[in-house]
C-alpha cells in the first residue's frame, strides 16, 4: 500500500456503469515526511476520506476490492485514513 | 520479493475492515548495500518485525493475501512483511542488520 494526501474530488456523470455510486477523489502520493512523490491520481473512496486527510491506498486489483463491485474497473482505491505516522529512523530514502 | 528496512509504523483506526487488527509498518526498499532504493511502502506485518529490522517484503496482492492467511479473497492488501532477515550474502558482499542502520 502507499501513502497519499486527498487534494480534491472528481465528478463524472458519463462513466462506466460499474463506477456508478463510487466516490472518486484526487490524491497526491506522498512519503512519510509528507513530501509529494510523483503525480496526483484519481482513486475510488469507500472509507469516507475528506479533503486534506492523509490516507493509504492500494493499486491495481486490490484498489477495487473494497468497492460494492470488487471487479469494478478501478486501479487505485483508498483503504484507510492515517491517524499518525511514527518514523524514528530518519532516512533520506522514500 | 524485495529487501527492505522497517523505518516506522502507522496507526489508522478508520480503515477497510479486513485490515483491522493488522499491524501496519512503513518499509523502505533497499539495495544490496543497504541504501534506499525506490519509494516507501506500507506493509502488513505478518511476522512480528520491528522498526529497524531488515525484512523480506512481498509487494504483490495474491501472494500477500496468502502470507496473512486472508479468508476473504477481497482483502485489499498488496504488500506484506513475510520475513525478518538476519543476513544477506551475495557476490557483492554481506549485508547485516547492523549495516543497514549505518547503511550509507
Amino acid at each position: 500500500m502507499h501513502l497519499a494526501r486527498v487534494i480534491g474530488s472528481v465528478v463524472a456523470t458519463d462513466k462506466d456503469e460499474r463506477l456508478v455510486g463510487v466516490k472518486l477523489l484526487v490524491i497526491q502520493p506522498i512519503n512519510s515526511r509528507g513530501e509529494d512523490k510523483g503525480s496526483p491520481i484519481v482513486a475510488a473512496d469507500s472509507i469516507g476520506a475528506g479533503y486534506g486527510e492523509t490516507i493509504f491506498y492500494a493499486r491495481s486489483r486490490e484498489g477495487a476490492m473494497p468497492l460494492p463491485q470488487p471487479n469494478a474497473c478501478v486501479d487505485a482505491g483508498i483503504i484507510g485514513i492515517i491517524d499518525s505516522i511514527h518514523v524514528p529512523i530518519t532516512d533520506e530514502g522514500g | 520479493m524485495i529487501l527492505a528496512r522497517v523505518i516506522g509504523n502507522v496507526v489508522a483506526t478508520q480503515k477497510n475492515p479486513h485490515l483491522s487488527g493488522k499491524k501496519l509498518m512503513l518499509i523502505q526498499p533497499i539495495d544490496l548495500k543497504g541504501n534506499p532504493a525506490g519509494s516507501e511502502l506500507l506493509a502488513v506485518d505478518a511476522v512480528g518485525s520491528g522498526i529497524g529490522d531488515l525484512v523480506i517484503a512481498i509487494a504483490e496482492g495474491r501472494s500477500a493475501r496468502q502470507v496473512i492467511k486472508a479468508e476473504d479473497p477481497n482483502t485489499p492488501v498488496d504488500t506484506v512483511i513475510a520475513g525478518v532477515v538476519d543476513e544477506v550474502i551475495t557476490t557483492q558482499g554481506s549485508l547485516y542488520l547492523f549495516d543497514t542502520m549505518q547503511g550509507r
